[in-house]
């Protein structure tokens, strides 16, 4: 086959998932010439698995993403069809926005972004290499149709298409999700190129028609009255939601399910990926907790424009006749009418250990990754990687140091931090309990946190820009408002009496009654007339600013704690092997992990607290060395 | 380069060993501030900041800064960073040199805030800091290492065992309440049953006692391993001297003898039962009511102040005395065993009478002439010491000072996380309390936590789409 040249680009997104989506439009935004591949166009930002977007964790990663001038949260903003937010009783540092999507109206929302979005282009094609120069640099890509481009850099967002293999019972065969066309040849490759590949697994649960389903004998579940939304873009959004629906499994379904369990790919053997603890299949459920008499399953809306429903919660890899048997079981889906079975699949994907804090990968110049390639799970850590990903590829064709979110300044820092110092040997999903200073990670301060970072990269425009200098404003405004506002205990105690709070005895503030655990700002706002009216991001600022200004303070100088050593950054091309007084396994790690700083070169597990010592001391040896000064 | 540290630290830096003078170490941004904290010149009046003069010496007490009490005579001084040996504000606490007046001083920086040095930290710091020159890196490499690597920062060993279960016992009970936060924050659409405040509170509550025993039982544990002070005080040939022998005799093992030179008093150091002990005799106690005598008792006073334990003489064949009275008084609510000597004569002063005076005390019947009661007297003396409850060797005391620092900062934890439960605050922000304390105690058992608590939590519920 010949090959034809047909172009040369800045930068080649491989897969258009929802990684590589993000990769893509910020590498374009920040004015490289980007080139965007997907195996098939339909399967552009397309949510294979659950259709809802956000969560614990996750939510603040979308919010992060909207910070930083990213495309997650407004697309999300656009088409969702049921907002909640989650935890609002368990306090700040957990709420978590959470919604239901319309997989078919984000998938056209997405690709509408894409192709409006100048400097990127967006084709079908299957890549089925890449190409280095002699120093392992990256140099273009190779399709399946004999296609060439050329590119400078190049960033993997391959989801679970490489490789792919579908596993329904006794049945699998290679596919990449929802029945989509595999990347083979691409893995084959890879590897015949040196780069080291394993294997993960997930699954989704089958989709059944609505209107076979008895909803009338499950439990409904509506979005809240007060839309949030999750891009900092946004202020009001109103919409007719649509309810998803809640029903249990019971004896009967797990005695099938038990019944039939050796016929599941899952107990066959056939399957050798890792598959995520957090998301286990139900077989996988009934067997290892045998006395849970009953499990959730929610029944949620694929799209307003479909009649499918996804069976949230059941997941499995039993066979076709098995699963409509065991699911018919469940109270309100007796007549149930798959259209789409559950599956597993295995794909393969990279030991993150092999990339860099920067998500280039430790032998191969300018190659990023990014989503499942990286061993995590889940469409928000895929999209946080992706725009890390091309945010860095642009710095470094621009020859700029990394752009680095740390583990204080955010969950995409977290996320990141852990996949590629820690490693991890299942899909990788975010949890606020990873992070260690959630009290700072709010998913209400995401903005103050990352938009000033966002626009120095040049992807934040300026609207957002002018949009968070407004809200922040605002936000500081009302707080010092807050404060200087006294109420008196004859005008206030019959309304705290109202409200079951102590009453006063002594004149007091605003803010100081807002600090009681049992008020609210909107309850305060029928004593406080004067308030001005405020957008709702300020308003979630200023209420946790006030309530938790303690917490919070505290935590901040544990942050200050930690930047000393994140602040101290660390030459790639340090020798580490020689330095002496570091344990020769602690030389070897820092040698294998080039750590950017030395609080990364601190988490890297065998180095201890007095090997970073002597690091210090050998650095500081270095820096007087070159000055001159000893 | 300036490192601007942010933590002050601290630490004895003088030898270990009974010393004539020895010196505690500060260094840090709040190395003033604790200082100030602790410190009372004389008559009891607190050294302003402003009149704290760099590189000025500065006479008076360190306080202890919970009860008040005076740790110490001490001599002070503070030196400004960048003007200092780390380039940090540094302050320097010459203190009398024995381990207990060391270790109490230390710690009372410890409980404002100051937190142990790490091995060669100072020094560290010092060369970080551009005081130390580069011909000495290799040195300071040297510190930091040879120092960790003989075990500094080693956790608790097996022959801390029992500790080390111990502490277990109590970071899983945290890791419990560590685990049921997060799972109900982490999963909030799962079929979980939602935990409580009231829960919250009754599983802090008990890991709150439960903490507070094992830090009561790392003070006694300090005692056993620097050597526990016990006084003898009574009044002039009731037997102190006798006493004092029967010690000698029946425990061969003089450590040291320091003959009282500033104080009439003679310091002597035995081992009972295994456990270090410093007798300190107060010789020179006459009648009270000669103006120069009235001196003696003011030294008895401060010999009774160090002490861990008092042993009060009395001749029982007498009634009280004048002076024995006013030891009394100054005896009143201290840990004291009062010995009816002279059992072997006729008996005067009862024990019943005695425990009307000194109701605390435990109260022998002892002849030092026929060598009667001493066995019970050994006996009672180190369960004094042992705490009673703690007696057996294999029992739990918490001796190294780094761990006594992280129980103590893990304790604070869980107050706070207790206070917050009382007042219902948000339970994502009471978890971060409970998680440190959990952290804590895992430094000192050596364990970090890691994907511990997902584990857990994984394996124990049913989660997940």
């Amino acid at each position: 086959m010949n090959v034809k040249h047909m172009g040369q680009f800045d930068i080649a997104v491989i897969g258009a998932g929802h990684a590589g989506c993000e990769a893509a439009l910020a590498a374009a935004r920040m004015g490289k010439k980007t080139l965007i591949l997907s195996i098939n166009l339909e399967a552009v930002a397309y949510l294979f698995c659950n259709p809802s977007i956000g969560g614990t964790g996750k939510g603040h990663l979308v919010r992060e993403i909207d910070a930083l001038g990213g495309q997650m949260g407004l697309a999300i903003d656009r088409t969702f069809i049921q907002s909640k937010m989650l935890n609002t009783a368990k306090g700040p540092a957990v709420h978590s926005l959470r919604t239901q999507a319309d997989k078919i109206a984000y998938h056209q929302e997405m690709k509408r972004v894409l192709e409006e979005q100048e400097n990127l282009y967006l084709k079908q094609g299957e890549v089925v290499d890449i190409d280095f120069d002699e120093h392992r640099c990256v140099r273009g890509i190779q399709l399946k149709t004999g296609v060439y481009y050329g590119a400078r850099a190049v960033i993997i967002a391959t989801g679970t298409f490489l490789k792919g293999m579908i596993f329904i019972g006794d049945a699998s065969y290679p596919s990449g999700p929802n029945g989509l066309s595999p990347s083979d040849e691409l893995s084959d490759n890879l590897k015949a190129r040196g780069i080291r590949l394993r294997r993960f697994k997930t699954g989704t649960p089958a989709r059944a028609l609505s209107k076979s389903l008895d909803y009338s004998k499950m439990i409904p579940q509506y979005g809240d009255p007060v839309i949030v939304p999750f891009s900092f873009m946004n202020e009001e959004l109103s919409k007719e939601q649509v309810p998803c629906y809640l029903s249990y499994t019971n004896e009967e379904t797990h005695r099938v399910i038990r019944e039939n369990s050796h016929l599941s790919a899952l107990f066959g053997g056939q399957i050798t990926g890792v598959g995520p603890r957090y998301c286990p299949s139900i077989e996988d459920k009934v067997r290892r907790f045998a006395d849970k008499e009953r499990h959730q399953l929610f029944v949620e809306p694929e799209s307003l424009s479909t009649d499918e429903m996804y069976l949230q919660g059941l997941s499995s890899s039993l066979p076709e006749d098995i699963q409509e048997a065991f699911y018919r079981t469940i109270p309100g889906l007796e007549n149930l009418e798959i259209v789409r079975p559950a599956y597993a699949i295995e794909y393969d994907c990279i030991d993150p250990l092999d990339i860099q804090i920067n998500l280039e990968h430790r032998q191969f110049a300018n190659l990023f990754c990014a989503g499942q390639f990286n061993g995590s799970s889940g469409y928000e850590e895929a999209a946080a990687q992706g725009l890390m990903a091309g945010i860095n590829a642009v710095l470094k064709l621009n020859g700029k140091d990394p752009f680095v979110i740390d583990r204080s300044e955010g969950y995409i820092g977290v996320l990141i931090d852990d996949l590629v110092t820690k490693g991890t040997n299942e899909p990788y999903r975010i949890m606020t309990s990873r992070a260690e200073y959630r009290l700072v990670l709010r998913q209400d301060n995401a903005d103050v946190r990352l938009t000033e970072k966002g626009y120095a990269l040049g992807l934040a425009t300026e609207e957002r820009m002018a949009r968070y200098r407004k809200i922040k404003a605002e936000a500081e405004a009302e707080t010092a408002r807050l404060a200087s506002v006294e109420v008196s205990p004859s005008s206030i105690n019959d309304f705290l009496c109202a409200h079951e709070s102590t009453p006063l005895n002594n004149k007091t503030t605003l803010a100081e009654l807002l600090k009681r655990p049992e008020m609210t700002y909107e309850i305060l706002a029928e004593v406080d007339p004067d308030r001005p009216l405020l957008s709702r991001h300020a308003v979630d600022k200023i209420q946790v600013q006030i309530k938790y200004a303690g917490y919070i303070a505290k935590q901040l100088s544990q942050i200050q704690r930690f930047k000393r050593l994140e602040d101290r950054k660390l030459d790639p091309d340090t020798e580490y092997l020689s330095i002496d007084g570091i344990r020769l396994e602690a030389r070897q790690k820092l040698a294998q992990f080039k750590p950017l700083s030395v609080g990364q070169a601190s988490r890297i597990s065998g180095v201890s607290p007095a090997d970073i010592n002597v690091l210090l001391v050998y650095l500081e040896k270095q820096r007087r060395g070159r000055h001159g000064k000893a | 380069m300036n490192t601007h540290s942010v933590d002050t630290i601290a630490a004895i830096s003088t030898a270990y060993g009974e010393s004539g003078i020895g010196i505690v170490r500060m260094s840090g941004p709040e190395a003033l501030d604790i200082f100030l904290g602790l410190f009372r010149a004389s008559g009891g009046k607190t050294l302003e900041r402003e009149h704290a003069e760099p590189r000025r010496i500065q006479y008076g007490h360190i306080l202890d800064p919970d009860s008040g009490e005076a740790l110490d005579e001490v001599l002070c001084f503070y030196m400004k960073g960048p003007k200092s040996y780390t380039a940090e504000d540094l302050v320097e606490i010459q203190c009398h040199g024995s381990l207990v007046s060391l270790r109490n001083i230390l710690d009372a920086c410890f409980r404002l805030g100051a937190r142990p040095a790490e091995p060669g930290e100072f020094t560290k710091r010092a060369f970080l800091n551009g005081r130390i020159d580069l011909a000495r890196a290799e040195a300071v490499i040297d510190l930091i290492r040879a120092r960790s690597d003989r075990g500094f920062e080693v956790a608790l060993g097996q022959a801390e065992g029992t500790l080390s279960r111990r502490i277990d016992r109590l970071r899983d009970q945290l890791k419990e309440l560590v685990i049921l936060l997060t799972v109900n924050m982490e999963y909030p659409e799962e079929d979980l049953d939602e935990i409580s405040y009231g829960q919250i509170e009754e599983s802090l509550q008990q890991i709150n006692d439960e903490h507070l025993k094992l830090l009561e039982y790392s003070k006694e544990g300090r005692m056993i391993r620097e050597g526990f002070s016990v006084t003898i005080v009574g009044k002039p040939n009731v037997g102190k001297s006798s006493l004092l022998n029967f010690f000698l005799r029946e425990n061969r093992a003089i450590v040291t003898e320091i003959p009282g030179t500033t104080r009439d008093t003679i310091e002597e150091q035995v081992s009972l039962h295994g456990i270090p002990v410093k007798l300190t005799d107060t010789a020179g106690i006459r009648d009270s009511e000669d103006p120069v005598e009235n001196l003696g008792i003011q030294r008895s006073k401060e010999a009774f102040n160090k002490a861990d334990l008092l042993l009060f003489l009395v001749d029982a064949s007498q009634p009280l005395s004048k002076e024995d009275q006013a030891l009394c008084l100054l005896l009143d609510r201290r840990r004291c065993i009062v010995l009816l000597n002279k059992s072997d004569l006729p008996g005067v002063l009862t024990e019943r009478e005695m425990r009307s005076v000194l109701p605390q005390a435990a109260i022998l019947s002892t002849s030092l002439t026929e060598g009667t009661g001493l066995d019970r007297l050994e006996e009672t003396i180190t369960d004094w010491i042992t705490g009673g409850k703690v007696r057996r060797k294999e029992d739990v005391l918490v001796t190294n000072v780094r761990h006594i620092d992280l129980l103590r900062r893990a304790q604070r934890e869980i107050e706070e996380a207790l206070s917050m439960t009382r007042k219902q605050e948000a339970m994502d922000f009471i978890e971060v309390n409970v998680r440190a304390a959990f952290d804590l105690l895992g430094e000192i058992t050596g364990q970090t936590a890691g994907d511990e608590i997902l584990e857990e939590i994984f394996s124990r519920f049913c989660l997940g789409k």
